[in-house]
């Protein structure tokens, strides 16, 4: 990526009125994509300034800034006493601890990448999303947003709830992106179904959750039916990582073993 | 633009371009301890110290590190000599490309976390690639080193 100019912003406000400016501007996160890409920018935005690198437990969430890195967010305590630690069971899994070092929550949210082992672990449990302008959404609407508005992310909400949780990275060697990513969890009886790196961006297999929270008892064959219906709906496809046959076949193995594991 | 780094205690002033890399902003600086290796994030020997957490410096953009203090292994020569002479023990150094950063990953390590397991020193030096030794011989020698600070 080419950088014409560096502004590094005190406010949220003066860094948005700098994103507006020019069409190719934008906010520099942890900087982990800029290598890989041949974009020109007009002014990169850096908001190491602005105050959003804190991690704030309340009595129902857990509120982290956009400007935490991921190695923090892995690090925390209170997070990975919740949900059986898979939000950082899905960091610790991104290359080393360098990288993550310099990785921010809100470059890995905002990108939307499709191979992310954040977002996955992330729409599993109860996340929301709170932008400058457009305010708090849920992380599934902002993933589903598509809109040329420019806005910045402030921090991500995630609910302390009583969650089961399952996590599975499939990767070929260990600084790999994932072939395939799942994610599963139990709330208090309801099931939850994520999968990633199809290797479009994480979604949850809606159908086949509402299958499976409209039975009485989870039973194998449930599981069965419910890993069908999953990758059934879900859309693989083939890239350099794996063809979409091999994806669909793993999807359904981590799908049975992230209920086996959440409803046991 | 001018950014102002202190390099292992030593305050420097860089002009640099805003996409610059910290790595080339310290090579041309003659710290040619810190590697160029894949240069994607992938290899972890441009390995450096931001504020006492390891950093690859091949990703983070000089003005990122403005105001902030960068140790390179010339700043810890004496815990560098220790550690090398255990990897010297150990057969765990051939060519030596990814001695220098490891021996600083090993020091963040060491801040982090106490009294690090087995477990804790390999999770934590997943990144840092050597294609010589195959990890073992490096593993035991900074176990010994680990122990040698006990």
């Amino acid at each position: 990526m080419e950088i014409v100019n560096y502004f590094k912003a005190k406010t949220v406000e003066e860094a948005y009125k700098k994103l507006q400016e020019d069409p190719s501007n934008l906010i520099i996160g942890g900087g982990a994509w800029l290598r890989l890409s041949s974009k020109t920018v007009n002014t990169a935005i850096d908001l190491e300034y602005v105050g959003l690198n804190q991690i704030k437990e309340t009595e129902n969430s857990i509120e982290i800034d956009a400007y935490v890195t991921l190695r923090e967010v892995e690090k925390n305590e209170a997070l990975s006493n919740l949900f059986s630690g898979i939000v950082n069971k899905g960091i610790s899994g991104i290359m080393g601890v360098a990288l993550r070092n310099l990785v921010t929550v809100g470059g890995s949210v905002v990108g939307k990448y499709s191979f992310s082992d954040f977002i996955t672990p992330l729409l599993a449990v109860n996340t929301e999303v709170v932008l400058y302008k457009a305010g708090r959404m849920s992380l599934e609407d902002f993933l589903k947003l598509r809109t040329k508005e420019k806005d910045i992310l402030l921090k991500i909400i995630i609910q302390k709830e009583e969650v089961l949780g399952y996590y599975y990275k499939m990767k070929k060697t260990g600084l790999d992106f994932a072939v395939v990513n799942v994610g599963v969890t139990n709330t208090l009886g309801h099931l939850k179904i994520v999968v990633g790196a199809r290797p479009s961006l994480a979604a949850f297999a809606v159908k086949a959750m509402d299958y499976v929270n409209n039975q009485e008892t989870v039973t194998d064959e449930v599981i069965e039916e419910t890993a069908n219906i999953a990758i059934n709906e879900l859309k693989f496809s083939t890239n350099s990582k794996a063809s979409k046959e091999y994806r669909i076949e793993l999807a359904k193995v981590y799908i049975r073993r992230g209920l086996k594991e959440v409803t046991k | 633009m001018k950014i102002y780094i202190e390099v292992n205690g030593q305050k420097k002033v860089y002009d640099v371009a805003p996409d610059e890399y910290l790595l080339d902003t310290l090579r041309e600086d003659n710290f040619y301890s810190i590697k160029r290796g894949c240069d994607n994030s992938s290899c972890g020997v441009c390995t450096v110290l931001m504020d006492g957490k390891a950093v690859q410096s091949c990703t983070l953009l000089s003005v990122k590190a403005d105001g902030h203090k960068i140790t390179t292994i010339e700043g810890y020569q004496d815990e560098a000599k220790k550690l090398s002479e255990h990897f010297g023990h150990q057969g765990a150094d051939q060519c030596g490309y990814c001695n220098s950063s490891l021996a600083l990953t090993v020091h963040a390590m060491k801040d982090e976390i106490v009294k690090p397991t087995n477990k804790d020193i390999k999770e934590y030096l997943v990144g840092n690639l050597c294609r010589c030794t195959g990890y073992e011989a490096q593993h035991r020698a900074i176990k010994l080193c680990l122990e040698d600070d006990e």
